[in-house]
């Protein structure tokens, strides 16, 4: 039933600025590219957890310890509302991490990277939480209702996850000689890939003429990873670290940095499943799915139990 | 002369006092963050967080308030990361590796209802400071004595397979339970000054609360009389306790000069 | 929507609202799963209000809740469009009183 009055009508109210809601009429693929985009976000928070999650044993004091598990906490809870915002859509949670878990759903490749050292969590938590408050902070605006609200609640509590991060890492730039080596070292490995978490430039980018025109997402990769650039080699000269790319230069005419070539073989390469750490960040969620599969049963068992003992009673 | 030995000896067993509580605490909530992404649900992986940072955050306040005590200059960190095996003096049944969920459950449940009782009569300590971090902690230990319990009734009584695993649970944590209630020179001057509490007489409510829950769960009581590890509390581990300092420790060890705060 | 339990460890899916504080009406926080209702409520405690964001939380199974459709929205909604009188803006009131309020 996607006649042409009902399309144009749709455009209309995201013309206008108004948002979606689960009940209302939505063309069949503005429905699908919003799952599979909504879950792909959903997937990367959780496995997201894993190269920090890394280091929580390890921390190497109380209070780093304490805020990077209440890091990877919060990436759970993320995780949790990105699902139960997709699953206004018409689906199932099951049914989703099936797809990642089994099937061919994809998350970002930015956690396929391992984390070394514990500069890793700090280059984490000021690049990639950084890239990700960018992309969030447009995605709080979208065009779906449930996806917007998701991500104004994920905006509001990530505020201090890159904060954490920049503080920690600023300290390692300007404390002892390791620990200097060990910032730098870990900007050097996280730069690129952080770039490359806006994806591909939009020549190459064929989801996203698509998802801007319906308003999902209000600027194109291009913009995003600009706006991330400039913002960063202000950030970096203020702690003391390099940004690990030569070509780095201001434009006076357009008042942005211009960067250097992003490597896209290796990006490409990460997506299809040879970076460092792919095949185990897959392992270590399959695991916990499986070995918690006891435990949902139990759950669920004990519930319809409770329930007819309640009925009998009754 | 003799007030003054009185007073330094009541100074090293509140230090004492304080750091058992500390290190139960900070090697429990170390191993539950060990769930941190691995968890059954979603759900119960940001429960697990929680009760893993709650017990961390009341191990750092008491480290905090040990190393003020003590008064050599230290901090909450010196006593995490720069003590050997043998100094921590937390309970076994806290070092055991976390096992399955049914595992940390049955060993969550049992510890929280132990310091819940513990910590009702802690919170009146005669040290104004104490207390009231004790009143404080009190109020999240109620709710991970909730969620483990609630825990227990569903494993127990989900499945044959969680009935069975959760039973296997507590018959291998029995044998870590005695020293729950072990007392030693450091309690009895800590009663005996008001600061500290007599674990036998919450004994018989603890066992109580233990046994209708496991009844309740469909779970079988294991027998009270076997044998009982003790020696925690005087620096004696299982080998587990080794390895997790070793990972916990190494970086702050190997700069122990840099700020990592 | 279905009820979608067939699967013997999928839980179903809860509904949240939280009251901000007391005084303030409860408010939609977000959903869940839980595979009953005291874990429904623990679980939201731990997922919606780990900030100090309630003081008092509601979870409802997410099939109990009856929702208007968008085909609705017209005979539900735009006859109180016409109806300027329940609205107080409709009221004149003497000046000197208004100031005072």
């Amino acid at each position: 039933m996607e006649n042409q009055e009902k399309l144009d009508e749709f455009q209309a109210r995201i013309d206008a600025g108004e948002k979606i809601e689960p009940k209302d009429w939505m063309p069949e693929r503005y429905r699908q590219q919003l799952i599979r985009m909504m879950s792909q976000h959903a997937h990367s928070e959780i496995v997201g957890m894993l190269p920090e999650g890394n280091w929580i044993e390890r921390a190497p004091s109380l209070k780093r310890k304490l805020v990077l598990l209440a890091k990877v906490q919060d990436e759970a809870g993320h995780g949790l509302y990105l699902y139960s915002a997709t699953e206004t859509l018409g689906i199932d949670r099951s049914e989703l991490v099936d797809q990642y878990l089994y099937g061919s759903a994809k998350y970002s490749s930015i956690f396929n990277y391992p984390t070394m050292t514990y500069a890793d969590i700090c280059a984490i938590g000021w690049l990639v939480d950084g890239a990700a408050i960018v992309n969030q902070t447009m995605l709080a605006r979208s065009s779906y209702g449930p996806y917007s609200r998701a991500n104004v609640r994920i905006c509001k509590e990530e505020s201090f996850h890159k904060k954490q991060g920049y503080e920690m890492l600023g300290k390692m730039a300007s404390g002892t000689p390791e620990q200097q080596k060990m910032a730098q070292d870990s900007v050097n490995r996280w730069w690129w890939p952080s770039l490359m978490m806006f994806g591909p430039h939009d020549s190459d980018s064929p989801n996203s003429a698509e998802l801007i025109k319906w308003q999902v997402k209000l600027k194109t990769n291009d913009e995003l990873r600009q706006h991330f650039v400039d913002r960063m080699v202000m950030e970096a000269e203020a702690i003391g670290v390099t940004i690990p790319d030569p070509d780095l230069e201001y434009n006076e005419e357009t008042g942005h940095w211009n960067f250097g070539d992003i490597p896209w073989d290796e990006f490409w390469n990460v997506v299809k499943g040879n970076g460092v750490m792919n095949r185990e960040r897959m392992k270590a969620r399959r695991a916990a799915h499986e070995n918690g599969e006891w435990v949902r049963e139990a759950a669920n068992a004990y519930a319809h139990k409770k329930k007819l003992q309640q009925e009998k009673a009754s | 002369m003799t007030t003054e030995t009185k007073e330094i000896s009541k100074k090293e067993a509140f230090l004492t006092y304080l750091l058992r509580l500390a290190d139960d605490r900070l090697i429990l909530g170390q191993r539950m963050s060990e769930w941190c992404g691995h968890g059954p649900q979603l759900e119960e992986d940001l429960a697990m967080a929680n009760m893993a940072l709650d017990l961390i955050g009341h191990a750092t306040a008491l480290y905090e308030y040990a190393a003020e005590i003590e008064d050599k200059g230290h901090d909450e960190d010196y006593f995490a990361y720069f003590r050997d095996d043998r100094d921590f003096v937390n309970l076994q049944l806290c070092e055991l590796p976390k096992g399955d969920f049914g595992f940390t459950i049955a060993r969550q449940f049992l510890f929280s209802a132990f310091s819940y009782f513990q910590y009702e009569r802690l919170k009146d300590a005669k040290d104004e400071q104490f207390s009231g971090m004790i009143s404080k902690h009190l109020k999240e230990i109620k709710y991970h004595l909730r969620h483990s319990r609630e825990w227990v009734l569903r494993l127990g009584d989900g499945t044959e397979e969680s009935n069975k695993r959760t039973q296997e649970s507590f018959d291998e944590l029995w044998m870590y339970l005695g020293e729950l209630f072990h007392m030693d020179e450091v309690d009895e001057l800590m009663i005996k000054e008001g600061l500290g509490v007599d674990s036998t007489k919450f004994k018989e409510d603890w066992k109580k609360l233990v046994e209708d829950t496991l009844i309740e769960a469909t779970l079988t009581v294991p027998d009270w009389d076997q044998f009982m590890m003790s020696g925690s509390r005087k620096g004696i581990h299982t080998e587990h306790l080794g390895h997790m300092l070793a990972q916990m420790q190494f970086l702050r060890r190997s700069h122990p000069d840099a700020e990592w705060k | 929507m279905s009820d979608n339990n067939s699967n013997k460890d999928n839980w179903p899916l809860w509904e949240v609202f939280t009251q901000p504080k007391s005084g303030k009406p409860h408010e939609h926080a977000g959903s869940l799963h839980a595979a009953d209702k005291e874990m429904a409520l623990q679980n939201a405690r731990d997922t919606y209000a780990r900030r100090n964001e309630g003081v008092s939380i509601w979870v409802v199974e997410s099939k109990h809740i009856t929702a208007s459709t968008p085909e609705d929205m017209g005979p539900f909604f735009d006859p109180a469009n016409d109806k300027p009188y329940r609205h107080p803006q409709f009221y004149s009131v003497p000046r000197a009183v208004k100031k005072r309020s």
